[in-house]
């Protein structure tokens, strides 16, 4: 069961990552993204983090990917143009992808014998064990967040606003 | 009353699956950020290399029964949605600036 869905899903999510890549229309990009950040939400619960599945949904899925489709159609961006790009993006960036992807790769595979497999039966984290970390050990950098949430709010209106309307 | 269900292969999935998945999505979001001109769309490949991350996030902190790689990624969280508020604050500058989001066209850090 748990490897049924942990295909269905993974294959969702490269299929939703391939799509953003092969669009050329930013909000099909868009909707892909989307495609991508719900079938993590799934595998997040696989993995037992029921929190984190459920914000995954609200804060990216929801928040995040709402802004970028508003700001999408705000601006009206049409189709991409299609330019060569620069030759040392393709000269020096595709090696250097392929190569990160191998060397993560072979690491991961030399670990493989000291992680263990996952179980839909394994332990779940609740939302109690979350908030006991979140509210006591890291309580000071969870107040930081909420001052930099603040800081961002301000520069995104200080930088969207129209000149000469002060 | 049940007879006790046999383990089978289809109950259990390798946790290095789950990183590989990762590493995958990473490198589609490094390949989107290389080829995609339009401004708005790197952006989202950046997005999808943070999601990428925060994959593995979750699979350590399974593997590890520790809870502070969940924060970790609620933290991630956080953080890329003030830098999306941001980030599509300055596209929006740049755009009344240039009129254009194709990233060949804006290679000057003056708007």
């Amino acid at each position: 069961m748990h490897l049924i869905l942990f295909l269905i899903f993974a294959a969702f999510s490269l299929a939703g990552a391939v799509n953003l890549l092969l669009q050329t229309h930013p909000i099909n990009s868009a909707l892909s993204l989307i495609v991508v950040m719900s079938s993590l939400a799934v595998l997040y619960l696989l993995l037992g983090a029921e929190f984190l599945a459920i914000a995954q949904i609200i804060v990216y899925a929801g928040a995040v990917m709402v802004l970028f489709t508003f700001v999408v159609m705000l601006l009206n961006v049409g189709e991409e143009e299609h330019t060569h790009g620069s030759v040392v993006a393709k000269a020096i960036g595709f090696p250097a992808v392929v190569l990160i992807f191998c060397v993560v790769t072979t690491v991961i595979l030399e670990t493989e014998k000291r992680l263990a497999p996952i179980r839909l039966t394994d332990r779940i984290t609740t939302v109690q064990d979350l908030s006991k970390v979140l509210f006591r050990d890291m309580l000071l950098p969870f107040e930081l967040t909420s001052v930099l949430i603040l800081v961002a709010i301000l520069g995104a209106v200080a930088l969207a606003r129209k000149e000469g309307h002060t | 009353m049940h007879a006790a269900v046999a383990p089978s292969i289809f109950d259990a999935v390798p946790s290095s699956w789950y990183l590989i998945l990762s590493a995958l999505l990473f490198t589609l979001g490094v390949v989107g950020f290389l080829i995609k001109r339009t401004l708005i769309t790197v952006f989202m490949s950046i997005e999808l290399m943070l999601n990428a991350v925060n994959l593995s996030f979750v699979t350590f902190a399974h593997d590890w029964h520790q809870v502070k790689g969940q924060i970790f990624v609620f933290f991630v969280m956080m953080v890329a949605a003030a830098e999306a508020a941001v980030g599509l604050a300055i596209i929006i500058a740049i755009f009344r600036a240039r009129s254009t989001l194709n990233v060949d066209q804006i290679d000057l850090m003056k708007l």
